[in-house]
């Protein structure tokens, strides 16, 4: 970095350094400075076009759009100059001369940027007299559809699948305010990544189909956290609302995921708000399972595994803090670890160096194999009638459950209870990925935390802290009060995590020692 | 007028010398007229000698902009190890103008000759002829010219035998205004939608294809030829004693309510008066001039008080409240409604804007909309005020300068004509509409 030359420029009377050849909007958001824009984005190629960033430059004859105007040495910016500020009013005034007024309706709304823009400093009124523009609504394929009237043609939808995607599929065409998004002829925002353009858009004319009158955008509640559905990791963002999990949208990372989020991705959550779930813990008694309370459980899986060698096969979809409680109670019975995971088609995003959807399609691959676990398609291979099968949240087939029916014992620590099963000792109910707050380590080391995005059901209780309890009713020395400690207890017994705390990874993620991260951002 | 006509008295032809000359359109009657004689000198001197010669000349940019030619040829580093390009724009669409056109009908070869002196003189070896597409006989012409320069080895690998490659193609428009602007043309040219490009990086850094490129309007380069082989204090002394900062001779298009509409070709500084009343003949019978665009639609429009006053080139007609343009004379007398041809032109840049900017892609079909309402009668005083302001939000404020060429017929018409402009607000109709009813 050494030879990127600093250029000092002064942006509403803040002085700002930033290497040379950075935007004036870039800039000034350096200095805490918002400069309004639409066709900008970090993550794209820049257009130039909204012409809504547009700032006062002394010196300068005209105004320039922040977007697209490179720092220069010295400079004195004004984005609230009067000027400024009624280029952008006059901007607003024409973005919304054919733009519908029905925020009422529109999913957008809430989270729309021109309605934002719009009361901050646009008009209170419009001098538009005439009809205004129609074009009927368009499936564009995939989870999108297409709200012509909405449009601003800020063109970022285009620009992704153009540039980040490599698939043209989209097209600015018509000219003049005839001008609208169309597809080229056969084709469809089929590619795994086109989700993100509903992200990307900043009106309400790219709506996910999936998302389509869910919820109004102040009724949620945001966390954030990694996408679970594959070893990527990208870092995401779960919107709930009433303790429901209704969208999931990328977080920015530059080291990760830069500003997207795949299809697959994104529309596979329904399953954290499945409604078949483990909501008590049980023992058996005879045949049946009856509740009972966590000591009465715990104490009875204790005693089911004490004394055995036990299997434990766990879901690669457990925090790095689950599975390192998990290897303990493998060391300790001698016993083994596996795990299995589902596998799909690898998807990359070509304008994004190293971001792909991952064939493995589990979030904690690489923490599973580095706390212990053995990856394998047939985890229960080997049961004997002596053992005891510690089953945590794994998703059994007919075949795994032949081979566990031959174990002597089964303590399904889960939010589900497998159909067949017998010989369980005790069910103890755990959190789901988006009710417990944890690390995943993804598929280049690096270790990145999820927040709690919303309430677990019933009794059922966070993974590490079930597991905390069970090794503590099996003797072992266990003081765990938060996740963290867990994670710490983790970081002191393996090297790779050395120094490596929530604090240091913080939102961003961090690596685990030697693990080589891919340089971020959009080639 | 068409072609063939006697020129004027008072016009220099040089340019328009062999317009109507249907010998002059091949390659062998060119000659005998003095054909590629300039190019052959020109592959004799050094590039920069012949961007010496041009910049001395006092050459300036025919399109519109009025930019020194030598200069923006200067702008072409060479030995910078690119391949360079010269774009010739041949995409004349500024409503009111057809000069080029002209040139291209009758002297292809004055064009083809004009490209591969400025190709070389910029140091690129390929030069593109841009035509509009809705230029059918100009593109015929200039294609089979094109095949026999090549054919007769006067241009391609090895140019007048001189081992030098300065090579030409002609290009076609789809037919867009927009196309007309230099990035658009460079990225239609490539095969990209005609978007204007943001500026920088400029075409003489990034141009077509990336590269290092020149982009000259048509007659621009039909006049270097000229240059090359009279001497640039020949060109020089073309122009008003007064003013050595416009020179040469100009092709003007005349077109409207005028007796003789046609093109001519004048000596820069030319009295605008003399132009109007003596070579076009003054306004038609019974009729009264009553306004003038002087440079094609995007300048400022004139009232004939400012017209009868102003001088012929690029100093003088700024001097006036308008400029030269493209030389799209468009002459509007006092049977025309002011609203509606203003409004008529407002909805051809509304047509032409390709809708990347929003101040031009709403700004445009905005201010059509509310002309043609103040034209329909159901204007109101208000309306006035919003057309200025959405002109001012129109102006300076976008990529390239369609919208601001949207803004300067609308502003300066309710500047200038406003009476007319409230007669329809009051009188809740056209008046000239019923006026000729009546």
């Amino acid at each position: 970095m050494a030879d990127v030359k600093t250029i000092n420029l002064t942006i509403e009377g803040r002085p700002v350094a930033v290497a040379e050849g950075t935007s004036l909007l870039e800039a000034a958001r350096t200095a805490g400075v918002l400069i309004p824009h639409y066709c900008y984005h970090p993550g794209l190629p820049v257009a130039g076009v909204c012409r809504m960033c547009l700032v006062e430059v002394e010196k300068a004859p005209k105004l320039a759009p922040a977007c697209a105007t490179s720092v220069a040495e010295g400079q004195v910016v004004h984005v609230h100059s009067e000027k400024a500020r009624e280029a952008r009013k006059g901007v607003l005034e024409m973005l919304l001369i054919n733009h519908p007024l029905d925020c009422p309706i529109c999913d957008q709304a809430g989270e729309c940027e021109l309605q934002d823009y719009t009361f901050q400093e646009g008009r209170k009124d419009s001098r538009y007299q005439e009809p205004k523009r129609f074009n009927p609504v368009e499936d564009f394929g995939g989870d999108i559809m297409y709200v012509p009237n909405r449009c601003i043609l800020c063109t970022r939808c285009v620009r992704f699948m153009d540039d980040v995607a490599e698939d043209p599929v989209l097209n600015v065409s018509e000219r003049g305010d005839r001008a609208y998004i169309g597809k080229f002829e056969g084709k469809d925002l089929t590619h795994p990544w086109s989700g993100n353009v509903v992200d990307l858009c900043p009106v309400g004319a790219l709506l996910s189909k999936d998302f389509l009158n869910k919820a109004r955008a102040w009724e949620l509640d945001r966390t954030a956290s990694i996408c679970p559905n594959c070893t990527q990791g990208c870092n995401a963002i779960i919107e709930t609302r009433d303790n429901v999990v209704v969208r999931m949208r990328p977080r920015a990372n530059a080291e990760v995921n830069s500003h997207f989020l795949c299809d697959t991705g994104r529309l596979d959550y329904r399953w954290m708000n499945g409604q078949n779930r483990l909501e008590l813990p049980q023992v058996a008694r005879g045949t049946a399972l009856l509740d009972a309370d966590w000591d009465v459980a715990l104490g009875a899986a204790a005693a089911a595994i004490r004394g055995k060698r036990a299997l434990v096969v766990a879901s690669p979809m457990l925090s790095n803090e689950a599975l390192h409680l998990a290897s303990r109670l493998v060391r300790i019975t001698q016993g083994k670890g596996t795990f299995r995971v589902a596998r799909g088609p690898e998807a990359p995003l070509p304008g994004v160096k190293d971001l792909a959807l991952r064939a493995e399609r589990a979030a904690n691959v690489v923490g599973a194999e580095m706390l212990g676990f053995t990856k394998t398609d047939t985890p229960f291979a080997g049961v004997g009638a002596g053992d005891a099968v510690v089953i945590v949240d794994h998703a059994l087939t007919d075949a795994d459950l032949a081979a566990v029916n031959q174990a002597a014992a089964v303590v399904v620590v889960g939010t589900t209870l497998p159909v067949g099963l017998k010989n369980v000792a005790a069910v103890l109910p755990i959190a789901n990925f988006s009710e417990e707050e944890g690390t995943f380590t993804n598929i280049r080391g690096r270790v990145q935390r999820f927040l709690q995005a919303k309430a677990a059901p019933g009794l059922a209780r966070p993974s590490w802290y079930v597991l905390a309890d069970l090794l503590g009713s099996l003797g072992e020395a266990t003081s765990y009060f938060v996740p963290s400690d867990v994670f710490a207890a983790l970081a002191a017994s393996h090297a790779e995590f050395a120094g490596l705390s929530y604090d240091s990874i913080g939102l961003r993620g961090l690596p685990v020692l030697g693990a080589a991260q891919p340089a971020g951002g959009v080639t | 007028m068409g072609y063939p006509h006697t020129p004027h008295a008072r016009e220099t032809v040089v340019l328009s010398k062999y317009f109507g000359d249907r010998d002059a359109i091949g390659l062998d009657g060119w000659r005998k007229r003095g054909g590629y004689v300039a190019l052959e000198k020109a592959l004799g001197m050094t590039p920069a000698e012949i961007v010496g010669v041009v910049k001395e000349s006092g050459l300036r940019g025919r399109g519109g902009a009025g930019f020194p030619t030598g200069m923006k040829w200067s702008f072409m580093k060479p030995g910078d190890g690119k391949p360079h390009y010269l774009c010739c724009n041949a995409d004349e669409s500024e409503p009111g103008t057809f000069k080029d056109r002209e040139i291209m009908r009758w002297t292809p070869h004055a064009l083809i000759e004009g490209c591969a002196i400025g190709a070389y003189a910029i140091g690129a070896e390929t030069a593109y002829i841009y035509i509009r597409g809705e230029f059918t006989e100009p593109l015929a012409r200039m294609e089979a010219a094109v095949r026999e320069a090549r054919a007769a080895g006067v241009i391609g690998p090895n140019a007048m035998g001189t081992g030098k490659r300065v090579d030409v193609w002609v290009h076609k428009g789809a037919g867009a205004y927009i196309c007309g602007e230099e990035t658009a043309l460079m990225n239609s040219l490539e095969g990209r939608r005609g978007n204007p490009r943001i500026k920088p990086p400029f075409p003489a850094v990034a141009g077509v294809f990336g590269q290092p490129t020149t982009i000259n309007n048509v007659e621009t380069l039909a006049a270097v030829p000229h240059i090359l082989n009279n001497g640039a204090d020949w060109y020089k002394k073309l122009a008003r004693p007064d003013n050595p900062k416009s020179t040469g001779t100009k092709l003007w298009s005349v077109c409207g309510n005028i007796a003789k509409p046609g093109n001519y070709e004048v000596v820069m500084g030319f009295p605008f008066k003399d132009f109007l009343y003596d070579l076009c003949g003054g306004p038609l019978p019974g009729r009264k001039f009553k306004a003038v665009i002087p440079g094609g639609s995007s300048v400022p429009i004139m009232t004939m008080a400012e017209a009868e006053a102003a001088v012929m080139d690029y100093e003088g007609m700024v001097e006036k409240g308008s400029m030269l343009g493209s030389a799209g004379c468009i002459v509007i007398d006092d049977a025309q409604c002011m609203v509606k041809q203003i409004g008529r032109l407002a909805r051809f840049y509304a047509h032409e804007s390709c809708a990347q900017c929003t101040q031009c892609r709403e700004g445009t079909a905005w201010t059509t909309k509310i002309m043609e309402r103040i034209e329909a009668g159901d204007g109101t005083l208000a309306d006035l005020d919003t057309l200025l302001e959405i002109g001012d939000n129109m102006t300076g404020k976008t990529i390239c300068v369609l919208s601001d060429s949207c803004a300067v017929p609308v502003v300066s018409g309710i500047q200038k004509w406003r009476h007319e402009f409230e007669a329809h607000i009051t009188g809740k109709r056209c008046p000239f509409k019923h006026a000729a009813a009546a």
